[in-house]
C-alpha cells in the first residue's frame, strides 16, 4: 500500500441521501486530488457533514457511488476504514476519559501492544501541547484543547486521508489558527485533507481547491482563485476627510479599479467591488494603485478598507439567493432514528 | 472559552504548533497489524473500566438498589409468605438476584444510546476493527458490574440468613449461570438503545419489558398460586427457567431441564438481538 497516493483520495458520482422528507445530498460529484486540502464550502443544512459522513463509511448513500483511493465506500468499507480518519463536529473522543487515556484506547484498537500506544501517545500529546493535561478528563478541556486532542486522536495512525468536519466553529481566533498549522502539518506529511467549512477565509487559507455546496450539490469548483474573481474579490470602503472632494474621488476610483464605485448616503463615504474584471492583479493590489492615485490627486483620505467577499457574498453571486442555515445534524438524526 | 492553559494553576503557556514536533509524529511508521477480534472487545472493555475509574457514582445503581430491593421485600413479603423473613429468605434471595442484576442490563442500552448521543461512536465506527467489537466490549464492562451486583445481593443476604445448601460451589455456579444470561439479555438493550431517540425512551421501554417479566415468575412466590391463563406465562418466562436453575444450583441440586430453557433463551437473544444490533449498528 503506498502511502503517498497520487492520483484520486475521492471520487463520487450522484451521491444522494435523503432523511425522511429531507433531501440531504442530491446528486454530489467529487473529485479530491490526493495530497492536498480540499474544502467544502458551504451553509449549515448544505449537506457537508452528510458527505463525509458517507465517504467516512458511517452512512450508506441511497445513490451514487464513492470510492476512496479506488475502495468503494459501501461495498469495500472496511478497506476505506483502513485509510481514513475522522474529526467530526461532535467530540469524537470520550469526554470521560482522560487525553492520555483515549490515545491509548485509539492506538491499541490500531494493533499497537499497550507500551508502544503510550509511548505513542505520550508524543502526541507533547506534540499537541497537551503534556499537562494528559491526565485530565477531556470533558475538563477548553474549546481549543478539545479540537486538539480530536485530530491528534485522528492522525494516531498518519492516516491516508483525513476528514474534518468544520474543524474551528466554535474556536478563538488563536485557537483557529492552532488548528490551521496543525492541518498544513498534516498535509506537508502527504495525507489528504477534506475540510468542511462555512467560512470563506478558512477555504481561502487552507484549501487547494473548493467546492461550493447547496443543497446537496456542487454548485461551483475550483480554486480559492478562481472562485473569488468568479464574485469579486472584495470590497473597498474610502471615507473622505472633505466630502467636497467625493466627485474627483469616484472619478480616480473608477478609472483605478475598472467597476462602478458607489455613492453611499455618508457624504464622504465610497465603495467599489473589486477582483472581479478578470484582472491580473489581486484585489489588494489594485486597491493600493487606487490609493496611491488618490493621494497623489491631493484628496485625503480619513479611513480605509478591504474587505474579503463574505460566503453570503459567493453565495448570492452563486445561486441568486443567500445562504439559508438550517441545522442539518438534528435533521439527520431526528430522520435516522 | 479556550484559552488553553486556564485550568492549570501556573501562568499560561500559549500552545504554539511546532512544525518540528508535528513532523516526528506524523512520520508514516509502520503500521502494526489489525487486532483480533478478542483483542479489540477486550480494549473496549478496557474503556469500560476506565469510565467506572473516572465516574464511580454510575456503580450506585450496582449496589445501593440491590440492597434496597432485597431489604424492601425480605420483609415486606417474608412474614406473609413464609413463616418469617428468614425462611423467606432461602427462597427469595437467588430471585431477587435474578431480578436485581436482569433489571441493571438495561443500563447497556442507556450507555449506548448516550455514547451515540455524544458522537464518540463516530469514532469508534470508522475503525478498522472487527465490527461487534465496541458493543462486546461494552457489555463485558457491564458483565463486571452483573458480578458486583450478585455479589453485594449475597453479601446481605448472608449477613441477613441466607445458608446456601449449595455451598461456595453452588453459588459460584448460580452466579455464573445469571452472568450468562444477563450477557445475551444485554443484546436486547443494545438494539433498543441503537433504534431509540434518547435515553428516557430507552428507560422507558426497558421498565415495561423488565416490570412485568420479573414480576410475572417465580421470582417472589410459588406460581402454583395462580390462576392458569398467568401461570402459562410464567410458564415460558425466560426468567423462570433462569431463577429455578440458579435456585436450584445453589441449594446444591441441578436442574436440568430449566437450565437447558434458560441456556437456549441465552443463545436466542444474542442471535436474534445480536444479529439485529449489528444490522443497525452498520446501517444507521
Amino acid at each position: 500500500m503506498s502511502r503517498r497516493s497520487t492520483g484520486l483520495a475521492i471520487e463520487a458520482d450522484g451521491l444522494t441521501k435523503s432523511f425522511g422528507d429531507t433531501l440531504a445530498l442530491s446528486g454530489m460529484d467529487l473529485r479530491v486530488p490526493a495530497g492536498t486540502v480540499y474544502g467544502l464550502l458551504g451553509p449549515n443544512g448544505a449537506g457537508k457533514t452528510t458527505a463525509v459522513r458517507v465517504l467516512a463509511t458511517l452512512l450508506r448513500p441511497d445513490g451514487g457511488r464513492a470510492r476512496v483511493f479506488g475502495h468503494d465506500v459501501v461495498e469495500q468499507a472496511d478497506a476505506v476504514r483502513a485509510r481514513v480518519s475522522l474529526t467530526g463536529q461532535y467530540a469524537s473522543v470520550d469526554e470521560d476519559l482522560t487525553g492520555l487515556e483515549n490515545l491509548m484506547l485509539l492506538g491499541r484498537l490500531l494493533g499497537h501492544r499497550k507500551p508502544a500506544a503510550r509511548e505513542r501517545a505520550e508524543r502526541l500529546l507533547a506534540a499537541f501541547g497537551l503534556t499537562e493535561a494528559a491526565d485530565r478528563q477531556v470533558k475538563k478541556y477548553s474549546g481549543g484543547m478539545r479540537r486538539r486532542i480530536d485530530i491528534a486522536a485522528s492522525i494516531l495512525n498518519t492516516p491516508d486521508l483525513l476528514f474534518l468536519d468544520e474543524p474551528t466553529t466554535g474556536l478563538d481566533p488563536r485557537s483557529r489558527n492552532q488548528v490551521w498549522e496543525i492541518v498544513r502539518a498534516v498535509v506537508a506529511h502527504g495525507t489528504t485533507v477534506l475540510l468542511t467549512t462555512q467560512y470563506l477565509d478558512e477555504a481561502d487559507q487552507l484549501a487547494g481547491r473548493i467546492a461550493v455546496v447547496d443543497h446537496g450539490r456542487v454548485i461551483a469548483e475550483g480554486t480559492p482563485g478562481e472562485l473569488k474573481s468568479s464574485v469579486g474579490s472584495g470590497t473597498v470602503h474610502v471615507r473622505l476627510r472633505d466630502p467636497g472632494q467625493r466627485p474627483e474621488a469616484e472619478r480616480l476610483l473608477r478609472a483605478a479599479l475598472g467597476v462602478p464605485v458607489q455613492l453611499e448616503p455618508d457624504p464622504v463615504a465610497l465603495t467599489a467591488r473589486v477582483g472581479g474584471d478578470g484582472s491580473d492583479l489581486d484585489a489588494s493590489e489594485q486597491a493600493a494603485r487606487a490609493l496611491g492615485d488618490l493621494s497623489r490627486a491631493g484628496v485625503v483620505v480619513d479611513d480605509f478598507s478591504l474587505g474579503q467577499p463574505s460566503l453570503d457574498e459567493v453565495f448570492l453571486a452563486l445561486t441568486d439567493h443567500p445562504a439559508v442555515a438550517a441545522d442539518e445534524r438534528d435533521d439527520e438524526l431526528e430522520a435516522a432514528r | 472559552m479556550s484559552n488553553a492553559t486556564t485550568t492549570t494553576g501556573r501562568a499560561p503557556s500559549v500552545y504554539v504548533p511546532s512544525a518540528e514536533a508535528l513532523s516526528t509524529v506524523l512520520a508514516p511508521g509502520a503500521r502494526p497489524p489489525r487486532p483480533s477480534a478478542l483483542s479489540a472487545s477486550l480494549t473496549f472493555g478496557w474503556r469500560a473500566l476506565l469510565k467506572i475509574k473516572h465516574v464511580p457514582e454510575q456503580l450506585f445503581d450496582v449496589t445501593a438498589f440491590p440492597i434496597i430491593m432485597v431489604l424492601m421485600f425480605t420483609y415486606l413479603f417474608g412474614g406473609a409468605l413464609a413463616d418469617s423473613p428468614r425462611d423467606y429468605l432461602q427462597f427469595f434471595l437467588p430471585g431477587i438476584m435474578v431480578t436485581s442484576v436482569v433489571m441493571i442490563t438495561m443500563y447497556t442500552g442507556v450507555g449506548l444510546n448516550t455514547d451515540i448521543e455524544k458522537g464518540v461512536f463516530d469514532r469508534f465506527r470508522t475503525l478498522s476493527v472487527w465490527r461487534p467489537a465496541a458493543l462486546v466490549g461494552m457489555i463485558f464492562g457491564d458483565v463486571l458490574r452483573y458480578v458486583l451486583a450478585a455479589l453485594v445481593i449475597l453479601g446481605v443476604g448472608l449477613v441477613l440468613g441466607f445458608r446456601p445448601d449449595g455451598g461456595v460451589l453452588g453459588v459460584l455456579a448460580g452466579i455464573g449461570l445469571l452472568v450468562v444470561f444477563s450477557f445475551a439479555f444485554s443484546w436486547v438493550w443494545t438494539f433498543f438503545g441503537l433504534i431509540l431517540r434518547s435515553e428516557k425512551s430507552v428507560m422507558g421501554v426497558s421498565m415495561m419489558v423488565l416490570f412485568p417479566l420479573t414480576f410475572l415468575s417465580n421470582v417472589f412466590v410459588d406460581p402454583g398460586t395462580m390462576p392458569g391463563w398467568l401461570q402459562a406465562f410464567v410458564k415460558v418466562n425466560p426468567i423462570t427457567h433462569l431463577v429455578a436453575s440458579v435456585r436450584s444450583a445453589m441449594a446444591g441440586a441441578s436442574d436440568p431441564s430449566n437450565t437447558m430453557w434458560m441456556l437456549l433463551w441465552s443463545a436466542g437473544f444474542v442471535v436474534v438481538f445480536g444479529a439485529l444490533t449489528m444490522y443497525r449498528y452498520n446501517r444507521r
